[in-house]
């Protein structure tokens, strides 16, 4: 929907490409993309207008450097400042020499606060660690038993008693003590930071329970409300870091450099789905690129580690090496491709895809059609389509409910890939390479992590 | 095969190609990214080789692509200019006495220009930036503060109060001459299903529409369509309880759609008028779930009575990021209105108005707190002058 900020500043940029410097006009143009980029990510205004004074002198130096490419420089440059900020120091946790380590959460309602409290459990209990979650959302019906299920999925206890949250929180770190846990994670009900009389409630549970670490758990989605939540919660609570949640969704995330520029704590976790493994350490860079909307390869890759089959993938990879990719091939590459959601998704977070591809209404049905017709054949005809006369033609269309110049077309557009994929020079000479490089790579993380 | 098609053939096939490189060829360089990640000077980017032939590829279809003519965002001069009082625009320190209900951020940086008076560049930036905090979005706002301009210009006004209240004109014409009330007036019962992201507030909302609905006459049950996070339905529960209808659930992990056609049939049993049913929050970025949104949509359109209104729920503190909410669960179940939630905090919900203006769908309740009276039916004058203060 929105351009990322490679293609804006690429669209000023080319107008003036003939230019050996860029004029300090050119850099004014370039900053007011900067700052649309930005603001169209929901960074907050405030921000973001500081964000680009301090890009200008960047900004200047980069275009003084008589590159070839001022655009991609200045875009560097954004990304470098963007990283630094967003990174800065890591929340290194450490644990209470008198155990247990208290965590306290914090947000407004519907950031997923009960989620990350059993998220965070997990997290901790897999670090082997033994942590207790306690449930001091007694606002919102159902919160405790939501806390429950969750914390029997994560193979943590829950505490909770009908009291108030001040008493809950004291008496689970009781509790904590009693039975030998060495972390408690107290969930909180969600409140509006203009709302007093909870703003004072949390404050006291805070006082009472004197909490090692205070989160703010944040929504990724969530616009320039960001700075007014961050700062007021900081002022009750004075945070150690943030944890920002949703982070599958295809949000720009621009309220990550908000609360980073407003707490000053680093952002320590991110959450990236509903299960409960989904839970991760934060990553400047993959927030920097995914705010400027420049394509988050990193996400996308785990993405497809995470959905693709390795297999069929590493089939179709040297089908193609060997310059033998059918349509069988074909069609069972896209039933994979399928499975990691819309096409228009997988197309945002590839970069340098062009504004104009972005743009354009992709309608999934389309792909299923494709897969119909191809589903139609017979495992013969996918191999060697020249088998496709008329009445076998005439058959695929019925079968798979399309016109036969619907069929026609297909085969013309996978004959003209095929001729596409020789063109890219996919040959059987570099394949052996690649294969070697791709699994000790994989080798090697695994045994990293 | 039309050209569309043979286009989103094309795309398929860049995409493939371009996964199956990634993988191939990356993964090395992922690896390589990752040990390297402590320092920061070093771009992932930087390290990942690109997958060769992919720019050919590409290549390819930028030659396609080059036909488009690019339209230049009009790059308005005014609001380049970085304004220096971005300290002032601030709410102010005392939680109190800046962020009270009814004069937020946006209020107050208005009512403070109208005392300006005199129409300076600065004084339309300042308005342009006033509408982007209220969440409007960028393009929405440069295009109101223009047109506002322009309106401005031709009538020969001459004050900022009279800009400002052109402004609230414009915005209040774009809000104007839709069907804002529930419309349940299909053979019984009538059907309202509540979509939206996580936790915007769907379930709370029931409880509240539930109050609303008996209050004025109507029986309502209520479907229990949540059955993926834990404890929803529990939570549901507690609502219906305290609305006192009743409500049909399913088991947890269940199906929803069928939950909800259950729920129909009890309805149409015992006579009831309406039934609101839950969902699960989704994100509009996951294709399984929001697959399965469309089966629950089929499902309750084939339910006894009529499928009425299918509400999509979205929280005031939402970004920009609720017009792609809007647009895919428009396209998954045709969503007819939108409700929206937690409107008593400092946000102002701004993207609502951007969701109506550029997809038509009408704002139909607003979410102003957590209690059982708390849903009001939307009023855009109200709405506008809460933004314009």
């Amino acid at each position: 929907m929105f351009d990322g900020l490679g293609n804006r500043l690429d669209s000023v940029l080319t107008r003036i490409k003939g230019k050996s410097r860029l004029s300090p006009a050119d850099v004014d143009e370039a900053l007011v993309e900067i700052r649309a980029a930005l603001l169209e990510a929901d960074v907050a205004l405030s921000v973001t207008n500081n964000f680009v004074e301090r890009i200008r002198s960047v900004a200047v130096g980069a275009a003084a450097s008589r590159s070839l490419t001022p655009g991609q420089q200045i875009v560097k440059a954004v990304d470098a400042e963007l990283v630094r900020v967003l990174g800065g120091e890591s929340l290194k946790i450490t644990y209470a020499s008198k155990p247990p380590t208290i965590f306290l959460l914090a947000g407004l309602q519907g950031a997923g606060k009960t989620t990350t409290a059993a998220k965070l459990a997990l997290h901790f209990r897999r670090n082997g660690r033994s942590p207790l979650l306690v449930a001091a959302d007694l606002q919102r019906p159902a919160a405790v038993e939501q806390l429950r299920t969750l914390g029997e999925r994560a193979s943590v206890p829950v505490f909770s008693q009908p009291t108030d949250p001040v008493s809950v929180a004291k008496a689970g770190i009781d509790e904590a003590r009693r039975v030998g846990r060495d972390i408690v994670i107290i969930d909180t009900a969600g409140r509006l930071a203009i709302d007093e009389s909870l703003m004072a409630e949390i404050s006291s549970i805070s006082h009472a329970v004197q909490p090692s670490y205070t989160f703010l758990v944040i929504d990724a989605m969530i616009g320039q409300d960001a700075v007014n939540t961050a700062k007021a919660f900081n002022e009750t609570l004075s945070l150690d870091g943030v944890i920002m949640t949703k982070l599958d969704g295809d949000a720009r995330g621009g309220a990550a450099l908000s609360v980073k520029e407003v707490v000053g704590k680093p952002i320590a976790f991110g959450s990236t789905g509903e299960k409960l493994e989904d839970f991760d350490t934060f990553y400047p860079e993959r927030m920097a690129s995914r705010i400027l909307g420049m394509g988050d390869v990193l996400t996308l890759i785990e993405q497809a580690e995470r959905t693709l089959d390795e297999e069929v993938t590493k089939k179709g990879a040297s089908r193609m090496m060997e310059g033998r990719f059918d349509l069988d091939d074909f069609l069972e590459q896209l039933r994979q491709v399928k499975k990691m959601g819309p096409l228009k998704g997988i197309m945002g977070m590839l970069p340098g895809v062009p504004k104009e591809l972005k743009d354009v209404d992709i309608d999934d049905k389309e792909i299923d059609r494709i897969e119909a017709i191809i589903s139609s054949m017979t495992i013969d005809e996918r191999r060697n389509p020249k088998l496709i006369d008329g009445s076998r033609r005439q058959r695929i269309a019925s079968g798979s409910g399309v016109q036969t110049h619907q069929v026609t077309g297909l085969l013309k557009q996978f004959t003209e890939m095929q001729k596409v994929m020789k063109q890219m020079g996919i040959g059987p000479a570099s394949a052996t390479r690649r294969h070697k490089t791709k699994s000790n790579a994989r080798k090697g993380r695994r045994n990293k992590r | 095969m039309g050209s569309y098609s043979g286009w989103i053939m094309h795309l398929l096939f860049l995409v493939l190609v371009y996964l199956i490189a990634v993988l191939v060829v990356a993964a090395g360089g992922v690896y390589i990214s990752r040990q390297r990640r402590s320092r920061l000077s070093t771009s992932s980017k930087k390290v990942m080789p690109a997958p060769p032939g992919t720019l050919t590829a590409r290549g390819g279809e930028d030659e396609k692509a080059a036909s488009v003519v690019t339209e230049q965002p009009p790059v308005d001069n005014v609001a380049s200019v970085v304004s220096s009082d971005v300290e002032e625009r601030e709410p102010p320190k005392s939680l109190s006495a800046g962020l009270s209900k009814t004069r937020g951020v946006i209020g107050a940086a208005l009512s403070r220009m109208k005392l300006r008076g005199g129409l300076s560049e600065e004084f339309w930036s300042e308005l342009e930036e006033t509408l982007i905090l209220g969440d409007i979005g960028l393009e929405i706002s440069r295009d109101l503060v223009s047109k506002t301009r322009d309106a401005f210009r031709q009538t020969g006004l001459n004050s900022s109060v009279e800009a400002i209240d052109l402004l609230r004109r414009q915005m209040l014409a774009d809000l104007e001459g839709k069907e804002r009330s529930l419309t349940l007036f299909g053979e019984a019962p009538n059907l309202v299903l509540l979509v939206g992201v996580n936790g915007v507030g769907k379930t709370t909302t029931i409880g509240k529409l539930a109050n609303y609905l008996t209050s004025r006459g109507s029986s309502v049950i209520l479907a229990a369509g949540d059955t993926f996070r834990a404890a929803a339905s529990e939570q549901l529960e507690q609502w219906a309880n305290a609305a006192n209808v009743e409500i049909v659930k399913g088991s947890s992990g269940g199906d929803p759609a069928s939950v909800i056609f259950d729920a129909a049939s009890r309805a149409k049993a015992i006579g009831a008028d309406v039934v609101i049913a839950d969902t699960a929050g989704r994100l509009q970025t996951s294709s399984n779930l929001m697959g399965e949104l469309a089966k629950i949509h089929r499902v309750a359109q084939k339910a006894p009575g009529t499928l009425s209104e299918v509400l999509l729920v979205v929280d005031a503190t939402t970004g920009q990021n609720g017009l792609s909410q809007a647009k895919s669960f428009s396209q998954a179940a045709q969503t007819t209105g939108v409700v929206l939630t937690k409107l008593d905090g400092s946000a102002k919900g701004g993207i609502a108005f951007a969701i109506e203006r550029e997809l038509g769908i009408p704002i139909k309740f607003v979410g102003t707190g957590e209690k059982m009276g708390d849903l009001v039916p939307f009023d855009p004058a109200t709405f506008v002058d809460e933004i314009c203060g």
